[in-house]
């Protein structure tokens, strides 16, 4: 299939930035976006351009690398996947699509279609972590979880930090984000005993980055590549309750 | 104090007054909808008249109408403030954006149905609560409220302010639990039904009066 692209160029953060009209020939139905990006690239390389910059790793959904903005989705038109694993397939011979970073005043654009994520990072550092001492590994089963808390935790953990709730959120809010870390780390025993400090301490950094305030539209869990619900802000807002008054 | 004004100046306590607030002013939603039904009695406004001596004048209520103000002005400010705040957190827009491939129309035009709600109060306080308490008119209330009524415009800005306010609890019932804390696969179905209801059945009942004096009287 033959596509026109109206991809996002900006040099660096100082630069201003502006769509730019490409055409891609004999477009594959089992290409993923990133591989028709690649081959946009290796057409922009051979006439000695400058290629389309964005970020990439694992191909395979796991890291949260990819990040782009395809056609007013986060992720592009399907719901439950990354940007790496969405296929060609899904598109039609003579679409137009429109490619953008993601936007967030905590998310500068660093070039083209990568924005820095580093916010996400220092929320994590402020408090998304188990500092107490739980000794060496221990035997399986030990510590005991019930089944329920175990799955409802490692829903939460399947968060991969790319920032699509962010991206899509009208107010730029990264509540589903802090939310998932929360959930996860707050319900398992080892998490538990830091869980007021986890909470304020994340919620002081979320708010410090500049990201907005959730509104409750529900735009992260639907565009959440990893479909992370809303029922882990809803705890998230019981946790910081929990720390701020009790 | 320190703690509290740290809670309340977050981005999750600011959105907890919205909760609070907003549930508190539907539950005056209820109260004022009720009383006012009074104006449907074949008594000529003897009731109503009653009833709103006894409200502008009972010193418990007169105490919670301060609970009230304050309610309203909170629910207000925080919603204005709310608004600038996350407006800021996006400075450079998408040139494409699918919003409503995930979520709804009336959970992202907040800001808007509360505006023209605003509006509205602003009108209704002017002929009914500045009238009568502040300038002291010289008809009863039942007198105003036909009189008022009988104006077409009048009845129809009401009406058309009551969808939007429709709008509004549409997405603020349901979403105030949610940002309580209050998310289960056991009672959220049942929030969200009732929020549905609530946000058809208070504004059409509302609805019904000055439809009735406008077409009867
Ligand atoms: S590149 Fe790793 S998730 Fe897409």
């Amino acid at each position: 299939m033959n596509l026109t692209l109206h991809i996002w160029r900006q040099k660096d953060a100082r630069t201003k930035g502006k769509f730019v009209i490409y055409k891609v020939e004999n477009v594959h139905e089992e290409m993923s976006f990133l591989e028709m990006l690649d081959i946009l690239n290796e057409q922009l390389i051979a006439k000695n351009e400058d290629p389309v910059a964005f970020d990439h790793d694992c191909r395979e959904g796991i890291c949260g690398c990819c990040s782009l903005y395809i056609n007013g989705r986060a992720h592009g038109p399907k719901r439950g996947i990354t940007v790496c694993q969405l296929h060609m397939r899904h598109f039609k011979d003579g679409d137009s699509i429109w490619i953008e970073p993601w936007r967030a005043r905590p998310f500068p654009v660093l070039k083209d279609l990568i924005v820095d994520r580093a916010p996400l990072d220092r929320i994590m550092q402020a408090g998304g972590y188990i500092s107490a001492r739980i000794g060496s590994a221990q035997d399986a089963n030990t510590i005991l979880i019930d089944h329920d808390t175990a799955e409802s935790s490692m829903d939460a953990a399947a968060c991969i930090g790319c920032g699509a709730c962010v991206a899509s959120c009208k107010n730029a809010s990264a509540m589903l984000f802090v939310a998932a870390k929360v959930s996860h780390l707050g319900q398992l025993p080892q998490g538990k005993l830091e869980r007021e400090k986890r909470v304020l301490a994340m919620i002081a950094q979320m708010d410090k980055e500049g990201f907005g305030g959730c509104t409750n539209t529900k735009a992260c869990e639907a565009e959440c590549p990893k479909e992370i619900k809303i029922t882990h802000i809803a705890r998230l807002n019981r946790e910081f309750l929990r720390a701020s008054v009790v | 104090m320190g703690w509290f004004i740290r809670t309340f100046y977050s981005s999750i306590g600011k959105k907890l007054i919205m909760a609070l607030t907003g549930l508190f002013l539907c539950s005056f939603l209820s109260v004022h909808l009720m009383g006012n039904f009074q104006l449907f009695k074949n008594d000529g406004g003897a009731a109503f008249n009653h009833y709103s001596e006894f409200m502008s004048t009972n010193p418990l209520i007169r105490i919670l109408e301060i609970g009230m103000v304050i309610g309203f002005a909170l629910h207000i400010f925080d919603g204005i403030r709310l608004w600038l705040l996350n407006r800021s957190a996006r400075p450079v827009g998408y040139a494409k954006n699918d919003a409503a491939a995930n979520s709804t129309f009336f959970s992202r035009t907040m800001i808007y149905s509360g505006g023209i709600v605003f509006v509205f109060l602003a009108v209704h306080l002017k002929s009914f609560f500045v009238e009568h308490r502040v300038l002291g008119s010289e008809l009863t209330m039942y007198q105003s409220v036909v009189q008022a009524f009988h104006d077409p415009v009048y009845s129809l800005f009401y009406v058309a302010a009551l969808v939007l306010l429709g709008f509004h609890l549409n997405h603020g019932f349901q979403s105030a639990f949610q940002t309580l804390g209050m998310n289960h696969k056991k009672y959220t179905p049942l929030i969200k039904f009732l929020g549905l209801m609530f946000s058809i059945l208070i504004p059409l009942g509302y609805a019904t009066m000055p439809l009735y004096f406008l077409l009867t009287k």
